[in-house]
């Protein structure tokens, strides 16, 4: 028998709703909230139990429009790629500062994406960010913090 | 009042002024493209500026950024599906298909006709009908508000597509648990925090609707490897003829604005409903006033679909403006960001702002007008031009739009946490778009959450913990009904109707 992919997410959420049921009953409130008409783990009970419902009903009655993906068409190693990236990305983006961290990210994502203008991937990264970072914070005063940039002195 | 009204056009027209309501407008746009800087940022952000400034003239400059980024929202919602604020991501359900048929150009005057009369529209209203206006919202009390919630949830079935009801419940339950992580608002009790201090403040708005709509976007776009770009191509070849609607668009519009601006303006004037729920709303009530041909493009590139949220969510904006001025309870997040800055001029908005400073009342309500026209002026010569983000190939596109949202995230918060929760939920949102489940639905109930929290919270102290609240009030009990009806139609639409 196949189980179809969203039947398979609705069970998945199905069980998410049962932890975040059981979550909900850990939270502890104050005594004199305990017997309250309403306290802190009223609403996420009611939401919980939600969860469960439209999960359950959707796994049990039969599906009216399947949705149809051909998995063999979809391009896993870009995605991994991209997702794999934004995470380096993350990692570095406090630690070795805003302007490399991103302008490095950009480059490599054009690249990944199979990207080969040269010219117009430098543009688009390094010179690029500087202006950004320019109207950030130099004109609005929004605050980045770059390491990099303070430790060459180009940042105050 | 009419002496009022003078008092507020000398003081709207003056030069300083003008000039105030043109850049706040133009900033305001250019903010509110950017995804992750939505009109509350933009007035965050301009708010130490206007404390040079006197109270009136500080209160238009930010009135036009308010419109303007929330017209902005609507342009990064149409050409890159990256709603930067919640009012602006009912205009991508038919905004961004339409872009996507190479009608981008189209889409964005659409847009831009209907933002200028929705707001123009709601003006007058505004102007006319204030003070009699805020008793209305006053007549809504919290089991009023908790159905008005749960009626906008409800709308999302509306435009969730046929056989997909559960899994937009599914979502709206999502959105309401991720609303709900953190210090619970009342008690301050932790909840779902799991000992991580990143997580008591709660997940950011900016956070979720960046990773399941720009994000998971991009990603999408590079998991099932279409091209956007061949959209541009086409606008690119025909800029300037796209921009113009036929008579039937034109018919169409004639039609859907005046009950989008009503709707929107009389939910904009409740206090804490404000853009995205009278934009949800419209939506919904628009799909119900079609005919069944123009039902089956609701989603798909919909002129009414896209005309609808517009217009509501620019009256909204000025009916959000009614409680801030009259009762002093701002409608929305961005009037009470405004509100604070009325304070931090010593102003107490409230009754008597009418007699204490009756230039800052009027002023600003003829600002308002002032900016619709400003708007109109500055964004539709300019559609051409904007139009043209687009024809930024994929491989640039896709990792700008990652940047952009990165950004936005990082600057709010600064710690790498978030940047991770929120590559965690595109991942997430990618695989449930794969497969059919909607965002809209989980990013609105993500919003309402918390005030839904608190109306129920209300609610059942009042009623010592008993449901007939749902009943007991006539109010309360036709919005329930509403409910009621429109979840009986679902399911007979669904299971019934079809066989």
């Amino acid at each position: 028998m196949k189980i179809s992919p969203s039947k398979i997410i609705s069970l998945l959420f199905f069980i998410f709703s049962g932890f975040y049921l059981y979550t909900a009953h850990q939270i502890q409130v104050f005594t004199f909230d305990e017997n309250a008409a309403f306290n802190a783990k009223t609403f996420p009970i009611y939401l919980g139990y939600a969860g469960l419902v439209f999960s359950a009903l959707y796994i049990i009655l039969p599906e009216t429009k399947p949705s149809n993906v051909d998995l063999k068409v979809l391009d896993y190693k870009k995605t991994i790629t991209l997702v794999i990236l934004m995470i380096l990305y993350g990692l570095t983006i406090l630690r070795v500062g805003y302007f490399l961290s991103t302008s490095i990210f950009l480059v490599l994502s054009y690249i990944v994406l199979g990207e080969r203008k040269w010219i117009w991937i430098f543009i688009l990264s390094f010179p690029f960010v500087a202006i950004f970072m320019y109207l950030l914070h130099g004109l609005l005063n929004i605050y980045l913090r770059d390491p990099f940039l303070q430790f060459i002195g180009i940042m105050g | 009042m009419i002496e009022g009204i003078l008092i507020g056009l000398e003081t709207a027209f003056s030069l300083k002024n003008l000039m105030m309501v043109m850049i706040g407008c133009f900033a305001g746009t250019i903010i509110g493209m950017l995804p992750g800087l939505g009109p509350m940022t933009a007035i965050a952000l301009m708010i130490p500026i206007t404390y040079g400034f006197e109270p009136s003239t500080g209160l238009i400059l930010m009135a036009g950024v308010y419109y303007g980024a929330v017209f902005g929202g609507s342009t990064s919602s149409i050409l890159i599906n990256a709603p930067g604020i919640p009012g602006t991501v009912a205009t991508s359900f038919d905004g961004y298909p339409m872009a996507q048929q190479g009608k981008a150009g189209k889409a964005l005057a659409i847009a831009a006709y209907s933002s200028f009369a929705g707001g123009t529209i709601a003006a007058i209203f505004l102007l006319i009908a204030a003070p009699s206006l805020s008793k209305v919202s006053l007549a809504f009390r919290s089991p009023d508000y908790f159905g008005l919630m749960i009626l906008g949830l409800t709308a999302v079935s509306a435009f969730s597509a046929k056989g997909h009801f559960l899994k937009a419940m599914m979502m709206v339950v999502l959105g309401l648990m991720l609303a709900s992580v953190g210090q619970d608002t009342l008690s301050d009790i932790p909840r779902f925090t799991f000992q991580n201090m990143n997580l008591s403040d709660g997940i950011s708005f900016v956070l979720v609707v960046m990773a399941t709509f720009a994000m998971s976007e991009a990603l999408t776009i590079i998991f099932k490897a279409n091209d956007p770009t061949r959209v541009a191509k086409q606008i690119s070849l025909s800029q300037l003829g796209s921009i113009k609607l036929d008579k039937t668009e034109t018919k169409k519009m004639v039609t859907t604005i005046p009950r989008s601006s009503v709707l929107g303006f009389v939910i904009g004037v409740l206090p804490g409903a404000g853009s995205t729920i009278a934009s949800f709303l419209a939506y919904g009530m628009e799909r119900n006033f079609v005919n069944d041909e123009e039902k089956q493009k609701f989603g798909k590139g919909s002129v009414n679909g896209l005309s609808a949220p517009e217009t509501a969510n620019n009256a909204a904006c000025s009916g959000s403006f009614v409680p801030l001025l009259t009762l002093g309870i701002p409608g929305s997040g961005t009037t009470a960001v405004m509100l604070g800055a009325l304070l931090g001029f010593g102003i107490q908005p409230g009754p008597r702002l009418y007699q204490t400073n009756p230039e800052i009342f009027w002023s600003v309500i003829m600002s308002m007008y002032i900016g619709m026209v400003i708007l109109l002026i500055l964004n539709l010569p300019l559609i051409p031009y904007i139009a043209r983000v687009l024809a930024t190939p994929r491989t640039f596109l896709i990792p700008l739009i990652l940047f952009f949202s990165v950004t936005g995230i990082y600057l709010m918060s600064f710690n790498n946490f978030d940047i991770y929760m929120m590559i965690g939920i595109a991942v997430v949102a990618t695989i449930l778009r794969l497969y059919d489940f909607p965002m809209p639905p989980l990013i609105l109930a993500f919003v309402l959450g918390g005030l839904m929290e608190e109306n129920l919270r209300r609610s059942l102290l009042i009623s010592d913990g008993s449901w007939t609240f749902l009943w007991d009030r006539p109010l309360t009990l036709i919005i329930m009904l509403t409910i009621l009806t429109i979840i009986g139609w679902q399911i007979y639409g669904s299971f019934f109707k079809n066989k």
